[in-house]
């Protein structure tokens, strides 16, 4: 059996939403506490819907493939509505993730969190989601069961 | 698609020859070695004659010579052999921080029963210190065992030396030549070690089949109970098909040493110099001097190492990494940290190894492929060398 399923090989294979923005609104950056990679996303706001994102990831397959579905899942989303996406719904919509990778679609969910953090911060807006939110946070009780 | 395994240190497959000596022994010659009538003489004649083969190829006695299950038993026999043979006189034991798990698992279960372990150093070059082990040597020391070659960065420890060394403080000594068989010389008369661990399937034998090298006079504990076999020291019938096998690798290993070190050192040395040439930014990890001839570990920065596999894949090519991210527990290689080598760099490590039917077009169909992937990935990378770390 291939380490990954053929939606997270599409994804990693023909990534979507590489790259950087010119002049951004909000730029994220989260670095993986368990393996020590870092992905970067930046969004493009207008109004108070993400237009555009797009990401930069050093890290193992899977967490160039939770990038590309993540930045793909909130193109087009109002910023409460992307706001809401958890690490369990990027991997849902990858189809799974092995256990031992859970945690680099948590990379992606906190890079996008902070994009948006960025975002609220430099326009002065304030999101119900985002109160207390610490960008910095080390996330990784989401780590999955690791069996031998 | 081309399919081009590089990954020789992983395993290797059976050669044709070996194959051929081996079909027999499964269907027509299938007699258990202990049986006193012709159809088990005749198996425990191609036992002997095994025996005979493994103990040519390191200059050892064929009574020497304990076939097992492979270089994990052996290494597990020989820690835990002597460790309950020698309890009475001491609980220390003397390994290096880069042996192979079947080595470190094995001591790491031993401190649990309360003996003490010490973990030599590597220097920058993948080497130990002589003068470190000899340190390190107390009146409880029972055990020395420090591997001939590593299997993530291929450098050769100076097993001579360090067997000498614990010679004069009247300490057994070990070593695990499981990457060593085959590709370096080994005389284990001349190298004065007390036992040697080896693997079939790394010598283009099948796997589950091995040997312990045991020096005329060493005494330590059984680890497998049961039958008489092997000399009374490690029961259980026989796997014949993969000792006739793993004696077979081993006459083919002899007979062609030369030519498989040439054949594997040139292809090896040609690939790393058309990578370090036309990939910038990538670095060779170990000394290149008396190293394992098929063995190149490589660092591409700023890629992680299970990215770069994956693609490699796509391609037909297969190789290994020391990623923190392609291992179960997310832990970066323990071999490269030892050498010092940061953990952003070990994460786009790749260990590629050479083998005997290895080609020149190999090498240049994984360069020409790798060269795409490593600029694609680095373009998808969140870090460079304008923006650092
Ligand atoms: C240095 C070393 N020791 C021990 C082993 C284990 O040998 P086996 O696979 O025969 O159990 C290996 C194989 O990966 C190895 O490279
Ligand atoms: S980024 Fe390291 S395991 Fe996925």
């Amino acid at each position: 059996m291939a380490l990954y399923n053929d939606i997270v090989m599409d994804h990693f294979l023909n990534p979507k939403n590489v790259g950087e923005i010119d002049n951004p609104d909000g730029t994220g950056i989260y670095g993986s506490p368990v393996c020590g990679d870092m992905m970067q996303i930046q969004i493009k706001v207008e109004g108070e819907t993400i237009t555009d994102a797009k990401f930069k990831t050093f890290g193992c397959g899977s967490a160039i493939a939770s990038s590309s579905m993540a930045t793909s899942m909130i193109i087009g989303k109002t910023i409460e509505e992307a706001l809401e996406i958890t690490n369990k719904q990027i991997i849902d919509e990858l189809g799974g993730l092995p256990p031992v990778k859970v945690h680099c679609s948590v990379l992606a969910d906190k890079a996008i969190k902070n994009a948006i953090y960025d975002y609220a911060q430099k326009n002065n807006k304030y999101y119900k989601a985002l109160e207390g939110y610490d960008p910095e946070a080390d996330e990784d009780d989401e780590h999955g069961e690791v069996e031998e | 698609m081309r399919n081009v395994y590089l990954d020789y240190s992983a395993t290797t497959p059976v050669k044709e020859e070996v194959l051929k000596e081996m079909i027999p022994y499964f269907t027509e010659k299938f007699g258990n070695p202990s049986s006193l009538y012709d159809k088990g003489l005749e198996s425990k004649d191609a036992v002997t004659h095994a025996r005979e083969q493994v103990a040519d190829l390191i200059n050892a006695k064929p009574s020497e010579v304990y076939f097992t299950a492979g270089g994990t038993e052996s290494d597990n026999w020989a820690l835990f052999g002597t460790a309950e043979k020698l309890k009475s006189k001491g609980n220390h034991i003397i390994t290096t921080k880069i042996e192979h798990h079947a080595i470190l698992h094995s001591c790491a279960y031993l401190e649990k029963e309360g003996y003490e372990v010490t973990y030599l150093d590597i220097d920058k070059d993948g080497r130990i210190s002589l003068k470190q082990l000899e340190e390190a040597i107390t009146d409880k020391t029972i055990l020395i065992s420090i591997m001939l070659v590593n299997n993530e960065i291929g450098t050769v420890q100076p097993i001579k030396e360090a067997a000498a060394i614990a010679k004069k403080h009247g300490v057994l000594f070990h070593t695990d030549a499981v990457q060593g068989l085959g590709n370096v010389d080994i005389d284990v008369k001349d190298m004065g070690v007390d036992m040697m661990s080896m693997s079939s399937h790394k010598i283009y034998g099948p796997k589950g089949s091995g040997a312990l090298y045991i020096r005329k006079g060493v005494v330590i504990d059984n680890y497998l109970h049961g039958g008489a076999q092997e000399n009374r020291r490690r029961a259980g019938t026989e796997n014949l098909t993969g000792i006739v096998g793993f004696g077979k690798a081993a006459e083919l290993a002899k007979a062609n040493f030369k030519g498989h070190v040439e054949h594997c050192s040139s292809l090896r040395n040609y690939l790393k110099d058309r990578i370090i040439s036309e990939i910038p930014d990538t670095y060779v990890n170990g000394t290149m001097e008396n190293r394992h001839p098929g063995n190149l570990n490589i660092t591409f920065k700023y890629i992680e190492g299970e990215s770069i596999l994956l693609l490699l894949n796509q391609f037909g090519i297969s190789v290994s990494t020391g990623s923190a991210c392609s291992s179960t527990s997310l832990e970066p290689s323990h071999v490269l940290t030892a050498l010092g080598v940061p953990v952003e760099m070990i994460h786009g490590t790749v260990r590629f190894t050479v083998g005997d039917f290895t080609t020149k077009e190999d090498i240049d169909y994984v360069v020409d492929n790798l060269k795409k992937i490593v600029a694609r990935l680095r373009e998808i990378s969140s870090v460079n060398s304008k923006k650092g770390w």
